[in-house]
């Protein structure tokens, strides 16, 4: 169901002489915009051909952007790895049997959901290595990878948690009918089934992490913005830089928000889980952005968007409760 | 402890912050509207334009945005905002709040298009089939269940937002987590200082998140 179905009936003859219209208008409109920034550019003598040689050289990439690039996936990657670990723990704690625990959890995951990713980051960075002396790159190492953790971790955290509400209230109560400890159930019913379901939104959650990463540029951490920077400042071309290295950015991060996509519409389809998966693409993954994209109701946007998918299909629904 | 913190203005920092928020909620709430006009308009190149620009900035690191709205565009391709005599905090402070909303805008342009998509097409069925007219099924059936809809997911767009005025500190801007910065710099890395910041944020944040949601779950279309 698309949105233009909900909102526009069928044009009439008037209707499409009207959206020829605004057709128009909207082309114009683009080639205004991009005109005026080319125009700009030009007029600053940004477009100047040896600004953007550079990139037609092996050793920009090599020496600047690849590094770059490089130091950006570590510690997106090391992040991910630590985040999912950090989540699991902190999810299952979440939906633990013991009142404390679960309190505990809540506390920390709340928090670090709360606080400003580049805050941790830029604390943590000092902290390591001012008070436990470590050499800077180390430091800023760490202080990327543990702020991103905490931060994402919490998230991951969070969709597990919602991961195994949403699952029909049978496989709980098969688990414990079967004789299973609540623990067991957890760990060998429930959990299976919600990673499966929240394995698109994990991957969306790379997006949030590698966006992130960006961050580290703050604290001394070698990532492709400031290697654009050095590249910048080395050939004069600090524009062509940023607009080759967001380009890179948005290849990598489109790329993995349709492969979200795809695995989202593979599980829907032939998955191993009495829940439906979440939707990639959805406002909670939608909010993919830097620091703390979705606030304290995550759970609820969750939860209507599922029973959003059960009332479309009905014959899921009936079939996960049976 | 408290005789280092009394000497900086913690409190003017995290007003910085709240400034920052407020106008950049402004800006991209203006430009998300008609991004999400756009992308919901029967105009087959209006959307896609729409989705173009949702795609690049929502995949675009808000650090790369920043930087390249202060020294890209303001000192290179040399785009004032303010009167060249302006100090350079102004300048600053009215580039962050510009890329701060060109950034936030693809969000709350999906927060709004997902609040439309919530309401079931049938809505829009019946509201013909009685007879309304355009303007009557948009303004009477529609928009009023698709504004309800998209009022959780902007809350949690505004909190990212608020979290997100710290990227500023990297262009310059003297706000909560720049002072954090000079603080630990200048004085102590202890923990202490870090925990008076991230309260700063959880008291920001928390009662925006509670809002919101205590709003959306009032305000829910029964269906």
């Amino acid at each position: 169901m698309s949105a233009q179905a909900v909102l526009f009936d069928a044009p009439g003859p008037k209707a499409r002489r009207r959206h020829l219209i605004l057709t128009i208008l909207g082309i114009l409109l683009a080639i205004g915009v991009v005109g005026a920034f080319v125009w700009r550019l030009y007029d600053t003598a940004q477009l100047e051909p040896q600004l953007w040689t550079p990139f037609l050289q092996a050793s920009t990439w090599t020496q600047y952007l690849l590094p770059g690039l490089w130091s950006t996936l570590q510690a997106a990657l090391v992040s991910v790895v630590f985040a999912i670990v950090f989540g699991l723990i902190f999810g299952m704690g979440r939906l633990s049997q013991i009142k404390p625990l679960r309190w505990a959890c809540g506390v920390v995951v709340e928090f670090f959901r709360a606080v400003p990713v580049l805050l941790m980051m830029t604390f943590l960075f000092f902290f390591m290595a001012r008070n436990v002396g470590m050499p800077g790159a180390t430091a800023s190492f760490w202080a990327v990878v543990i702020g991103l953790t905490l931060y994402n971790g919490s998230v991951i955290a969070e969709l597990v948690r919602s991961g195994v509400h949403q699952l029909p209230k049978g496989q709980g109560e098969a688990g414990l009918a079967v004789g299973l400890t609540p623990a067991q159930t957890l760990r060998s019913i429930q959990l299976p089934q919600a990673l499966t379901a929240m394995l698109p939104a994990l991957m969306s959650q790379l997006v949030v992490i590698l966006k992130d990463s960006a961050l580290g540029t703050a604290i001394t951490y070698p990532e492709l913005i400031a290697a654009a920077r050095q590249l910048g400042s080395r050939h004069g071309n600090v524009i062509a830089a940023y607009l080759v290295v967001g380009l890179i950015f948005v290849l990598i991060n489109w790329l993995l928000t349709i492969a979200a996509g795809r695995v989202e519409q593979f599980i829907n389809r032939r998955g191993h889980t009495a829940a439906p998966a979440k939707t990639a693409t959805s406002a909670l993954v939608q909010g993919g952005g830097a620091p703390g994209e979705f606030g304290a109701n995550i759970a609820d946007a969750v939860e209507e968007e599922v029973d959003d998918w059960r009332e479309r299909h009905p014959r899921g629904r009936r079939a996960a409760d049976e | 402890m408290l005789d280092i913190l009394a000497r900086y203005d913690i409190v003017g920092a995290f007003w910085m912050t709240i400034q920052l928020s407020f106008w950049a909620a402004l800006g991209s709430l203006v430009l998300g509207t008609i991004l999400a006009i756009m992308r919901v308009s029967p105009v087959a190149v209006l959307q896609k334009l729409g989705a173009l620009y949702v795609n690049v900035a929502r995949n675009t690191p808000l650090t790369l945005i920043l930087v390249f709205c202060v020294l890209g565009a303001f000192y290179i391709l040399q785009l004032s905002l303010a009167p060249a005599s302006a100090p350079l905090r102004t300048q600053i402070f009215l580039w962050a709040i510009v890329g701060l909303s060109l950034y936030h805008a693809a969000f709350v342009c999906e927060a709004l298009r997902s609040g439309v998509n919530t309401v079931p097409v049938g809505q829009a069925e019946a509201a013909r089939a009685i007879g309304l007219t355009f303007t009557q099924s948009l303004s009477q059936v529609i928009l009023p269940q698709a504004f309800r809809g998209a009022i959780a997911p902007l809350g949690s767009v505004l909190i990212a937002l608020i979290k997100n005025t710290t990227v500023a500190s990297i262009i310059g801007s003297q706000e909560a987590s720049a002072m954090m910065k000079t603080i630990i710099e200048n004085e102590t890395g202890s923990m202490v200082v870090f925990f008076i910041f991230a309260l700063g944020f959880v008291i920001l944040t928390l009662p925006i998140g509670v809002g919101f949601t205590e709003l959306s779950r009032r305000l829910a279309v029964k269906r």
